[in-house]
């Protein structure tokens, strides 16, 4: 089976746009075959997805009628990891050599509204208020902190960090910096969270062009290869976004056994890893999911955080352009930006916010009932 | 007193003076679930009975919803201005029997982080969270703290 390379990036700007979600996906798309050097005719096969902004393969009517496959991708938070994952199969099965997986997504003001049918629930649990993601992300950092010791300064620092590296991101939404305190002192949404620790409902677009790895090269003068890319649902006994209840006999998370398969399927260990992008769709997020993936064990991330050492120029940078803290979280767009990040940093393009002398990049995702996709890259 | 009207039939047990909420529990794997559902989620089994809830159990995890959910999904109509905060916790439900045995979700009558802590011992009520189209009180489940004085009554 052939490896695989990406070979062309592109990038809707994250944020507030008046262009459809679709618009910015096509404007995604197209940055990334110039990245490329290559049409629309070029593409044999295409992956794409929104939760909340059409059809991707709609998109063909700005792109080109050229007939060729076009798989619409719907996974919650893991849509733009589904898509690129399914490009990443397409590409070893041998079923096309030149592959792109699109994201997008445009999503309204505010936190989001699901529908409990939609997840197997019964109306009463949206009818009481009890249907929040806010509400998921409190209590599991909650629980987190009295388990292993994490403070609200850490977690402060964690948006803290982020928004530093988001103002040095021209595509990134919140451009601006702020201290721990203004982080501390916002409105308390979801305790111990507050306004500015948790990532916003947005909008943007990305594009990744996939080749053949022996035959990156006529694309680009430095592939970056993608090792693997790994799905995962959840198993019995983890805690998840929706969970009316929760089994006394605990288990892992997704993201446990995704990160795992990542890293075995690479060939490359937690502990080789330049720079990460995980889930950040709240400070805590950010620091459960360090341990989750294995990049570190449960409890260190206090330590760590603390001397910053996951601060560009730190030991283990995390969330490079700014994660969804920074850039908002459009649903369908949000995975395949990490991946974005990491082609950029390890091809050396990142400008001000590059990270010296790295060589292999690790992403992952996690979204509603409890799925998580990881890639491990390299160059 | 106002009209009331229970948000969903067959969540929990009213009227009572001891409302349980109504779970299944799956023998062939020992699961218990909540609400009641037909199959297990570890097994697959379709073994299923339905199990009356303790009533008693320990603060799990808990935050506080600080701002106006959505409508729908949730129906309280009050402005952003008129809001309460409230409690939301996962409670561990404790059975000598282990049939009741599960970790359940639920507003906590309290909204107050300092009366919070992990650990701490909780009770089912049943209380009025919003008022209806017709002006009924609408009724669900919530979880209040036990305090020294109840534990003393009880024991």
């Amino acid at each position: 089976m052939s490896d695989v390379a990406i070979v062309g990036i592109g990038i809707h700007p994250f944020g507030r746009h008046d262009l459809s979600g679709m618009e910015q996906g096509a404007v995604a798309a197209r940055a990334a075959m110039a990245d490329a050097g290559i049409d629309w005719t070029q593409v044999q096969y295409a992956f794409g997805g929104s939760s909340a902004a059409g059809n991707a393969d709609t998109m063909v009517s700005m792109l080109g009628l050229t007939g060729l496959p076009f798989i619409n991708v719907a996974n919650g938070c893991a849509t733009g990891g589904s898509a690129l994952i399914s490009a990443y199969n397409a590409i070893k099965a041998g079923a096309a050599d030149v592959v792109m997986a699109i994201g997008f997504d445009k999503h309204p003001r505010g936190a989001f509204d699901p529908d409990p049918a939609d997840f197997g629930l019964q109306k009463w649990y949206g009818d009481t208020g009890l249907m929040l993601t806010t509400q998921f992300f409190g209590m599991k950092i909650q629980r987190y902190m009295h388990q292993y010791g994490i403070t609200r300064s850490t977690l402060a620092k964690v948006a803290v960090k982020n928004f530093e590296n988001g103002s040095k991101n021209d595509n990134a939404w919140r451009r601006k910096p702020m201290s721990e305190d203004e982080v501390l002192n916002a409105q308390m949404l979801s305790d111990p969270l507050t306004q500015y620790m948790f990532c916003s409902p947005g909008e943007g677009g990305v594009a990744l062009v996939l080749t053949r790895a022996d035959l990156a090269t006529n694309y680009t003068s430095k592939p970056v290869y993608l090792k693997s890319a790994v799905l995962r649902s959840r198993p019995f006994g983890s805690f998840e976004v929706f969970n009316s209840w929760l089994s006394p006999e605990r288990g892992d998370s997704p993201s446990v056994a995704a990160a795992k398969g990542a890293f075995e399927q690479a060939g490359i260990g937690p502990d080789e890893i330049s720079l990460a992008q995980v889930q950040d769709t709240e400070s805590g997020a950010e620091i459960m999911h360090m341990a989750e993936t294995g990049l570190c064990a449960d409890g260190d991330q206090e330590k760590m955080i603390q001397l910053g050492e996951t601060s560009i120029g730190g030991r283990l940078p995390i969330n490079t352009d700014g994660g969804c803290i920074a850039n908002g979280e459009p649903i369908g767009a949000s995975g395949l930006r990490q991946v974005y990040e990491s082609v950029l940093q390890l091809q050396g393009r990142a400008g001000a916010r590059q990270v010296e002398n790295a060589t292999t990049a690790f992403t992952h995702v996690y979204g509603a009932p409890g799925i998580s996709a990881c890639t491990v890259l390299s160059v | 007193m106002a009209e009331q009207v229970l948000v969903a039939e067959g969540v929990f047990t009213w009227p009572s003076d001891e409302p349980q909420l109504i779970g299944s529990h799956f023998p062939e794997s020992g699961v218990t679930v909540f609400p009641r559902t037909s199959a297990c989620p570890k097994t697959a089994s379709r073994v299923v009975e339905d199990v009356l809830l303790p009533r008693r159990g320990t603060l799990w995890s808990w935050t506080i919803q600080g701002f106006p959910p959505k409508n729908p999904p949730y129906i309280g109509t009050e402005s952003p201005k008129d809001f309460v905060p409230y409690g939301v916790g996962y409670v561990q439900l404790a059975d000598p029997e282990h049939r009741g045995e599960v970790i359940v979700e639920s507003r906590l009558t309290v909204n107050d982080p300092a009366t919070l802590r992990i650990g701490m011992e909780m009770e089912l009520v049943v209380v009025p969270f919003t008022t209806d189209a017709e002006g009924r009180e609408v009724l669900t489940y919530a979880f209040a703290p036990v305090t020294s004085s109840q534990n003393g009554a009880s024991s």
